[in-house]
């Protein structure tokens, strides 16, 4: 039988099944060989927040969304072209997200009145014709995965769980995967059980040889790979490229890194990762409490490590205390929220930015801190080294605001060369800084006032324990300027209560110009300005791709630094006619934007959990653009 | 993934101040070179500034570098202590000391990290971290000032107050069931649990050494007596016509005796044990080999569990002082320490550097290249 190949430029695949057949591993290494092939990708895990909900319900359904192209592309995609579905809930679940004509190709073997019944079925909507709008496989992957791994010896239960490999051969065949990766994959992470490796490769060999000989599939598909910058890349999440971004803080600043952590969902695999890179003098402590994180990362910046802690928005709120004692003792402290949907417990493995303000303002008094918010999930190793950067120079606590999307989302990764990331100095005090008046005719400082600052980054200096001759005290009352003792002295608060917001203030001119992008220059400005900060910044850009095809003009500006903004963003805000400012909340950027800059933004808010889509954005971008079109012509 | 246990073998024990650096024998200091410029401030009478002197005086015989020494404090009248020492020091946030202790601690060897906290502190808003610390066994020394009430904030009642005291914010008694900072610590399996006095300047200062010396978390309660809102909480253990009644030593490898001295020198009152726990016998009722010997380093802390229960619930009429237990059990820090140290000892073999272990890191296992 003749089969077809058909060249596509982009495909988007959903795998759907119960939490326990494997969709998250499935979609991990069909993004791998698509990697490996050269596209460019994008990927959109979705799961429970119940690590195992009951079998075969609607709340037990987890999914993996890959979007991969032969060009650039910024999202994990808004609706799947391809839904593998392994069961009645998945199916259920998620059809509704494919687009009309889309291709289903569903496991037959759970399609049982018990199942469908879960899944809230009244009739088999493989015989009903519910699934009209779409090209339906119908495959019993279960009963031939069984079949094709008996050999093994395996129980009919552990034969059916290489199911999923055999969907893998099967999607891997459809498009023209690369399998060498997948089956060298499976030989490390099965070596101790033989039969489970044997069962899993022989699984996922059979799927690709059924696409190839079945009649069901004519035709197969062929993504050529992207062109990219020559370079060598590979496959990262957020937060791996955030651990990996504090590593190498270390390494170029020379500090050992030292993180408090207390588990918590979609932050706690940073903890998990740092916990391996010990041989970079990196230690991990696994605190009792959320606060005792914070705190134990502040008293290892005190005695001169780099302080960490990794938690989500709940965390934050009870660190909040330690951080003011980070901002008033101006220590170097990276606080990393890998933000999810609340408030309170809310949806601890979907995704949200809610927590900009919190970040901004949730300490008591006047508390500034500097923000940085990663775009990308390659992106969270700059936004981490910068973080990083930021703490030491100005001997404070920043926050890197990451989200759950970030956190599982992957995308290529350029390598950098390491010996181009930024060096980092310490700085470490060494000497006494201080004379009383009238003494030291010789200029030799008598003293050490640990509050004496930098008159360039107003930073005071960091003297750490061991020091000789430096023996201080630092603590949450307020300081002295200068010489750091207690002082109740009106005059005196209101000075440092300036000095601190005038050292964060400062930053703005060690951060670079706002991000812009405007394809007609400053000369002749679009009207239209798009503003987004964090993990928007895909869908964003996918929308404001899509509306310039349709011949708007339209700029596009995201923001890496939330506090200070770039020094020129007041400006660059006042070219436009508009600005439009998308986010995962409900306007907390342009709350802030607001208050600033008296700019009248627009916000587009949708705090559903996922992340925004470009079409939505397509829309109302167009929308803006074209009422402003029409205003003139009127 | 399963669960696996290893082990990090350990020089052990080893004292408390190993690997902080130690002064010359001409560098000579005294407790002067320990009180900072700073005005001490706690109201006149106060407890703290007997254990201030005592803590100032004792420092030098530590004879480790002044630089080396760290104080981590709370909130609270206490918690006022780092300013008054010219070591390093860090006034932090309520409760939350032992937490930044234990950062600090980890992540140097070569400090001598102490804690002063309060009752408040270290067993209300605290207590968490309090028993977290000594469950880790983090090398540190915390100094527990007990007055059993609230200073700082004027007067209400604290987790060791006893039981219908009337405070400010308890008219007719508060209804809380107290702590006693002996049982708990001891509940948490601390491995150096001690008890003193603050106007006993002598034991005070031994239990101090021998805190210091203890590899590990040492949790020293020191009564303290707040002359403006709790005065003569600690009258019967200071009052010479009572306290010989009211103090049960504890010494190791002596016999608990207390009470008026009899015939034999000793005190005519002896502790025995019972198929509970222990309890107070007159010594003449028993026979002298019945007499508990007290042993502070026996590994099941039952013992000094039961000893902990000799201390009088409500008003103090009786207490034990003294090293209740002082075990040996690897520290929290030295592990941790030796767990990063094996893996940069390791990478360091291969000849690879920091830099090229990096990028080694970076690339990982599956990447492609692009031309």
């Amino acid at each position: 039988m003749s089969k077809q190949v058909k060249q596509l430029d982009r495909v988007i695949i959903r795998f759907a099944g119960d939490s326990g057949d494997g969709m998250q591993l499935t979609g991990d290494r069909f993004t791998a060989e698509s990697a490996a092939f050269g596209n460019d990708l994008s990927t959109l895990p979705n799961f429970p927040a119940e690590i195992r909900a009951p079998q075969g319900t609607m709340a037990g359904v987890s999914s993996f969304q890959v979007h991969f192209a032969d060009h650039d592309i910024l999202t994990p995609g808004d609706a799947p072209d391809v839904l593998v579905a392994m069961n009645p809930a998945a199916l259920k679940a998620n059809v509704g997200d494919l687009r009309p004509g889309g291709t289903v190709i569903v496991d037959t073997h759970d399609f049982t009145k018990r199942n469908l019944d879960k899944a809230g079925y009244a009739a088999n909507p493989l015989e009903d014709g519910a699934l009209g709008d779409y090209t339906v496989h119908t495959v019993d992957l279960t009963g031939m995965t069984v079949e094709a791994v008996k050999e093994f010896g395996l129980s009919r239960k552990d034969a059916a769980r290489a199911k999923n490999m055999f969907a893998l051969g099967l999607l891997s065949w459809m498009y023209g995967r690369p399998t060498d990766s997948t089956t060298a994959f499976l030989e490390r992470r099965f070596a101790k059980v033989p039969a489970i490796r044997d069962a899993n490769i022989t699984a996922f060999k059979a799927g690709w040889n059924f696409g190839e000989t079945t009649e069901t599939f004519v035709v197969s598909y062929e993504i050529k790979p992207a062109p990219m910058v020559a370079g060598t890349y590979r496959n990262i999440t957020g937060n791996l490229a955030t651990a990996y971004g504090l590593v190498a803080a270390g390494v170029r600043s020379g500090l050992p890194v030292f993180l408090g952590s207390y588990p918590i969902t979609p932050a706690s695999d940073i903890l998990h990762e740092l916990s391996k890179h010990k041989r970079f003098g990196v230690t991990t402590l696994q605190a009792e409490d959320e606060i005792a994180g914070v705190c134990a990362a502040l008293g290892a910046s005190f005695g001169g490590a780099l302080g960490v802690t990794t938690t989500s928005g709940p965390g934050v709120a009870l660190k909040a205390e330690t951080i003011g004692l980070a901002v008033m003792t101006e220590l170097p402290l990276v606080v990393i929220d890998v933000q999810r949907g609340g408030p309170s417990t809310g949806l601890p493995t979907k995704t949200e930015q809610a927590d900009l303000l919190q970040a901004m303002y949730g300490r008591n008094g006047e508390a500034p801190l500097p923000i940085i918010a990663p775009k990308s999930p390659a992106d969270c190793f700059d936004a981490a080294l910068e973080a990083a950067r930021i703490a030491i120079k100005y001997r404070t606590p920043v926050m890197l605001l990451s989200d759950g999307y970030l956190a599982n989302g992957s995308e290529p990764w350029q390598l950098p060369e390491v010996e181009t990331l930024p060096t980092i100095e310490p700085n470490f005090a060494t000497e006494k800084n201080h004379s009383p008046a009238g003494a030291g005719e010789d200029g030799q400082a008598t003293d050490f006032w640990p509050y004496l600052r930098d008159p360039e980054t107003l930073a005071r200096p960091w003297a750490i324990p061991g020091t000789p001759g430096l023996e201080h005290r630092i603590g949450g009352l307020e300081k002295g300027d200068g010489h750091g003792n207690i002082s109740y002295d009106p005059g005196n608060h209101d000075k440092m209560v300036r000095i601190r917001q005038a050292k964060v203030d400062g930053i703005a001119a060690d951060i670079g110009p706002t991000e812009l992008d405007d394809p007609h220059g400053p000369e002749n400005p679009a009207r239209v300005l798009v503003l987004g900060w964090g993990s928007t910044y895909g869908p964003i850009g996918a929308g404001v791709r899509r509306a310039r095809r349709a011949g708007h003009a339209v700029a596009q500006a995201h923001l890496r630094h939330l506090n200070p903004f770039p020094a020129d963003l007041g400006e660059v805000l006042s070219r436009y006619e508009k600005v439009l400012i998308p986010e995962m909340n409900l306007g907390q950027l342009s709350l802030l934007i607001r208050a600033k800059y008296l700019v009248d933004a627009i916000g587009y808010n949708q705090v559903n959990g996922m992340p925004l889509k470009a079409a939505q954005l397509e829309e109302v971008i167009t929308d803006l653009v074209t009422s402003l079109d029409t205003t003139q012509e009127a | 993934m399963t669960a696996q246990s290893t082990s990090q073998p350990l020089p052990f024990p080893v004292h408390g101040t190993a690997g902080v650096p130690t002064r010359g024998e001409d560098e000579l200091l005294t407790g002067k070179d320990f009180t900072s410029n700073q005005e001490v401030r706690w109201c006149p009478g106060c407890g703290d500034y007997a254990v201030l002197k005592a803590v100032q005086s004792f420092l030098p015989d530590l004879g480790l570098r002044r630089e080396n020494i760290v104080f981590v404090s709370g909130i609270g009248c206490s918690s006022r202590f780092p300013y008054y020492l010219d070591t390093y020091g860090m006034h932090s946030i309520h409760g939350r000391a032992p937490a930044i202790a234990t950062g600090l601690a980890t992540a140097r060897e070569d400090l001598s990290v102490w804690v002063v906290t309060g009752d408040g502190d270290a067993l209300s808003i605290g207590g968490n971290h309090l028993i977290h610390a000594l469950r880790r066994n983090v090398n540190i020394t915390i100094l527990l000032f007990n007055n059993r009430i609230y200073g700082l904030t004027k007067g209400q009642y604290s987790p060791t107050s006893e039981p219908g005291k009337v405070t400010k914010s308890t008219p007719m008694g508060s209804l809380d069931h107290p702590f006693n900072p002996v049982s708990l610590a001891l509940g948490a399996e601390g491995t150096f649990v001690a008890r003193t006095i603050d106007s006993d300047r002598k034991h005070l200062t031994s239990v101090l050494a021998a805190a210091a010396a203890h590899r590990g978390t040492s949790l020293v309660e020191i009564y303290q007596n707040c002359p403006i809102f709790n005065d003569g909480a600690f009258d019967a253990i200071k009052d010479n016509d009572t306290k010989h009644d009211a103090i049960i030593p504890l010494v190791h490898g002596e016999q608990i005796r207390f009470g008026a001295p009899g015939e034999d020198g000793l005190g005519t009152k002896a502790v025995v044990r019972d198929e509970h726990g222990v309890r107070v016998v007159e010594a003449a009722d028993v026979d002298p080999a019945q007499i508990l010997v007290h042993d502070e380093k026996a590994e099941d802390p039952g013992l000094a569990f039961a000893l902990s229960r000799l201390t009088s619930a409500g008003y103090l009429h009786q207490t034990p002082i003294g090293i209740f237990r002082n075990v040996d059990r690897p520290t929290y820090d030295d592990q941790a320490r030796a767990q990063v140290n094996t893996a940069i000892g390791a990478q360091a073999d291969t000849g690879t550097s920091p830099t090229d272990a990096l990028a080694g890191l970076l690339h990982g296992t599956d990447t492609w290249t692009v031309v």
